[in-house]
């Protein structure tokens, strides 16, 4: 037993003194330094993003300026974080159309089902993922501002869109 | 009837002989698909949704046309049967849109769900789909006729149940189309109905269109206030706002369906017009302001009123009036200020004028036969009453009864209504004359059954006999048989002897009667908001024979200038009060005039309370959506102004605590008077209403249109716009107007001894000749007052 506790105590010294595991380490660190580096430099540099990737909502319109949602409230009955809240009327041109359509971007999680649900393709999710609030009540964003974000990515969505067509 | 066995997927069970197959499924929870198939209307089968295997029969059977056989093999979910049903759905879908995004059935659709579980996941069908233009059918459905897929139920809706054809199925096959004709509205005051008959979107409600969803409403069960019955509705709500109401299925009372009075009527809650803010008028100025100020104010007006009387005076100055549509609660609280304020001037009567039989009257208007008994009688006389239009749902009920039971129905009207069900005689009489047509039934009955009449009733009774029938089939009734005394024969100036001529011929003949008060009535005089004998009944309070003199009125949720049969009276009285506290949930113009403070009442979706309906059935309404602004339920309203006057008695925490302070114990639902009086006036052979033929001035027929009788309804946009509620006119007999050189739509004055109105002239073969018909309710018609004896002259 106590020859045992020798033999160890004794290897122990070795190890600390020899600079064995130090080394081992340096080993990894100089194998990574001629490999290719697989950071990137943020926000300068940025890396590729998935046509299917769900970063900001945003509210599409038809070619002639037609805004597509219909106030069916699907997304707001899919949403599992009931972040959506729409209010609907009956436009004067008789049609269905949301007067409220709210999105809580505190409780959204991104999850997508939203974008699914829709039937005209109206909300989607951008590939915009860099933004943040000052305010407290900036995480609720409205129609209008829905609406505008489509407005000024409707390019992307669009190519987003029809890139990930053939798998949908 | 024989009971069979069959046998339904494998298990075996009862049936009575010759019912359809579904009825038996059915009861057993086995679930058939259907659309066309409905338990209220008679079978068309015309959907084939319903197909099932049945052994040994050739084809797939409808099981909504299919009667049950002993030891027959159902199958309904075989290889065989799903096809046949597969099959089917493809063919419903043909021509069905796929808008259910922007549908308002989506969510709620049995289409939607019976092609997710019946049909196939695919269409073969590539040709044009069919669509079809949509109409306009009145203010209360929307049409989308493309999606309709003609199971016909809102046609045999219209048939059979609301007896009138207002929807009907021109054309065959692919041209078949549901449609009015003649591109009319719908003006049923049932319509309704039809949006919850329709299985898919074709007929949604309009004033509902795209304000929500089925999946995220919350429901609410409810009492509908608006007449005797007690209709049980779901008050379906979205973020605390009210969007829609339905009807709760309750055999007894409503069975599954709903009038468009309790229907529609939602929408007056979230109107423009709702008192939201205690406003307190300083000089002539209205501003608004707390609570407790508008509280203070409105005691220290009372207070001083109080003050200035003396001895056993004090309080006599003071008068509380209810709307009849206020819960039992807000009934007992305002007659406990009054009262203990010292004045027994407490009524919720506006509508009635003649009060001769207080000191007799039974403890409550009511029905002796209850309301799911309608369907079954074998002679109904209905007394001053347009049922269709008071109670649409007992009308209903009356016409079932009268298809199917051939119950055979009279009527004593000054108008010759347009029933839904078939009348064996319509004596059309008024004023006085109805009175006599009811004395000279009774003399009949006398006749027939060799029973004294009484002298006070023989004296007016007429001597040419006619209307036979009426009496003949009430005697062969006996006990089946049932008097419903009306809203217009309440509102009649010798309403208490036409109630006390008829308890006579129930008696005689063992008849039931029915006095079917407005609204909650019922409730009002359980909980004694009528008048005591030192008391001030309604008609003297608002000063209907000369000034009553009372300086102080707290009004509840009633504005008696258009609530009363005698507006001129009502409005003069007010404008003369020193003071007059209003506790409403609506505000306009003329009440802004002579009230002092208005203090914000809940409306019915927004305060809880206790509903007594014609056969004292006691039911509760819990709270749906909290008050609009700062409004609060009238029973706190008017528990905080006892305590701010000092009274006893008002300590109660919650609205049960107020219940159980009510004494609702024997409530059994007689309506006869304890004791039966013939009033002195016309026992002593002096007529209190004028007689027909003697003068050349007319008569005025008067009543409440149906969308008029209450603020809430006033105030309910949709139902404003309906055929039942046109813009005031005068209606005369054709032959009576060409007698007078009046053509229609000729402009005419309307003119008696309180005011004039002029109005637009419509002639109406359905009146009494001699007669003038204006209605109440209207800012234009109060001026008229209750004087009965007018004249009409034509303006050029």
């Amino acid at each position: 037993m106590r020859l045992l506790q020798i033999v160890n105590a004794g290897k122990q010294l070795y190890k600390t003194f020899s600079l064995q595991e130090l080394r081992k380490g340096l080993g990894v660190t100089g194998r990574q330094l001629f490999r290719k580096k697989t950071t990137i430099m943020y926000p300068e540099e940025k890396t590729p993003k998935s046509p299917r990737f769900r970063g900001l909502h945003a509210l599409r319109r038809y070619a002639n300026g037609e805004e597509r949602c219909i106030a069916c409230k699907l997304c707001e009955a899919v949403c599992p974080a009931l972040a959506i809240t729409i209010d609907s009327e009956e436009r004067e041109d008789g049609t269905r159309r949301t007067t409220r359509y709210d999105i809580d971007l505190f409780k959204c999680v991104y999850c997508g089902f939203c974008e699914e649900a829709c039937p005209v393709d109206a909300i989607v999710m951008t590939d915009i993922h860099e933004f943040h609030m000052e305010e407290n009540h900036e995480c609720i964003i409205d129609k209008q501002r829905l609406l505008e974000l489509g407005d000024m990515h409707e390019k992307e969505i669009a190519a987003a869109r029809k890139q990930d067509a053939p798998y949908r | 009837m024989t009971t069979v066995t069959i046998e339904v997927d494998g298990k075996s069970l009862p049936a009575q002989a010759g019912e359809m197959l579904i009825c038996v499924t059915d009861r057993n929870d086995i679930y058939i698909p259907r659309f066309c198939y409905h338990e209220k209307l008679s079978i068309a089968a015309n959907c084939r949704m319903c197909l099932v295997e049945v052994e040994n029969a050739p084809k797939p059977m409808p099981a909504c046309a299919t009667p049950v056989m002993d030891g027959m093999k159902v199958f309904t979910r075989s290889k065989y049967a799903q096809t046949a049903q597969q099959g089917t759905m493809e063919f419903l879908l043909i021509n069905h849109p796929l808008d259910c995004p922007v549908c308002d059935q989506g969510g709620e659709c049995p289409l939607q769900d019976q092609a997710m579980d019946y049909g196939s996941d695919d269409s073969r069908f590539l040709e044009k789909k069919r669509s079809l233009p949509s109409h306009d059918i009145g203010p209360l459905i929307a049409t989308e006729m493309t999606r309709c897929i003609h199971c016909t139920r809102c046609v045999r809706f219209g048939e059979e149940v609301a007896g009138v054809v207002e929807l009907g199925a021109p054309g065959r096959g692919e041209h078949m189309q549901i449609g009015t004709f003649l591109n009319r509205s719908i003006d049923s005051e049932v319509s309704g109905n039809m949006i919850d008959l329709c299985p898919v979107g074709a007929l949604t409600s309009k004033p509902y269109r795209f304000a929500a969803r089925s999946w995220e409403l919350q429901n609410h069960p409810g009492i509908s206030p608006h007449d005797c019955l007690g209709t049980n509705i779901n008050i379906q709500t979205l973020r605390d706002q009210v969007e829609r109401v339905l009807p709760i299925d309750n055999p007894e009372i409503n069975q599954c369906w709903l009038a468009d009075r309790d229907r529609y009527s939602y929408e007056a809650v979230n109107s423009e017009q709702r008192l939201t803010q205690p406003m307190i008028k300083d000089g002539r100025k209205w501003r608004e302001v707390d609570w407790e100020t508008a509280i203070n104010h409105a005691t220290a007006g009372i207070t001083t009123v109080l003050n200035s009387g003396s001895g056993n005076d004090i309080g006599k100055g003071i008068g509380g009036l209810a709307a009849a549509s206020s819960t039992l609660e807000e009934f007992y609280l305002l007659q406990k200020l009054i009262r203990n304020m010292g004045s027994d001037n407490v009524d919720h009567r506006l509508q009635q004028c003649d009060f001769r039989d207080d000191n007799i009257a039974p403890r409550f208007p009511a029905s002796e036969i209850q309301i799911q008994h309608y369907n079954n009688l074998a002679a109904v006389l209905l007394v001053g009453s347009n049922i269709r239009k008071e109670q649409p749902l007992l009308a209903l009920r009356l016409r079932d009864g009268c298809n199917k039971k051939g119950t055979k129905i009279s009527a004593i009207n000054p108008v010759d209504f347009d029933f839904n069900f078939d009348t064996v005689e319509s004596d059309v009489a008024a004023g006085g004359q109805m009175v006599r047509s009811l004395a000279t039934q009774a003399a009949h009955v006398a006749q027939i059954k060799s029973a004294e009449l009484p002298f006070d009733i023989k004296k007016i009774a007429d001597s040419n006999p006619g209307f036979e029938q009426t009496a003949n089939n009430l005697v062969a009734a006996g006990e089946n048989g049932l008097i419903i005394i009306g809203a217009l024969a309440q509102q009649h100036t010798d309403a208490s002897l036409l109630k006390a001529i008829s308890q006579w011929i129930c008696d005689t003949t063992g008849c039931k009667l029915a006095v079917l008060g407005c609204a909650n009535s019922a409730a009002g005089w359980i909980a004694q908001c009528v008048p005591g004998d030192n008391g001030m009944n309604a008609g003297q309070m608002l000063g209907q024979n000369g000034s009553a003199g009372l300086r102080c009125f707290i009004l509840l949720g009633t504005e008696p200038e258009l609530d009363s049969i005698d507006g001129k009276s009502a409005l003069a009285t007010l404008n003369k009060a020193e003071f007059v506290v209003q506790i409403s949930a609506f505000k306009s113009a003329s009440v802004m005039k002579y009230a002092d403070v208005l203090l914000p009442m809940a409306a019915f979706t927004e305060s809880a309370g206790t509903y007594i309906n014609c056969e004292g059935r006691i039911q509760n309404a819990k709270v749906a959506v909290t008050p609009k602004g700062e409004a609060r339920p009238g029973w706190k309203i008017l528990r905080v102004m006892g305590n701010f006057l000092e009274l006893n008695g008002f300590e109660q925490i919650t609205i049960d605590d107020v219940t159980e302070e009510i004494n609702l114990t024997d409530i059994t639902p007689s309506c006869r008077l304890v004791e039966l009086q013939f009033h002195p006036t016309l026992s002593s052979g002096e007529k209190s209403t004028p007689d027909l033929m003697e003068s050349d001035s007319l008569i005025r027929v008067v009543d409440m249109p149906m969308y008029r009788a209450e603020v809430t309804l006033r105030h309910a946009r949709a139902l404003q716009q309906t055929a039942d509620n046109p813009p005031p006119a005068a209606g005369l007999n054709p032959a009576t107007a060409s007698r007078l050189q009046l053509n229609d739509g000729n402009r005419v004055k309307v003119q008696n001894q309180s005011g004039s109105a002029t109005l637009e002239l419509r002639t109406n073969d359905r009146l009494a000749e001699n007669c003038v018909y204006v209605p109440a309710g209207f800012m234009e018609t109060t001026d008229l007052g209750r004087h009965v004896r007018v004249t009409v002259k034509k303006i050029e």
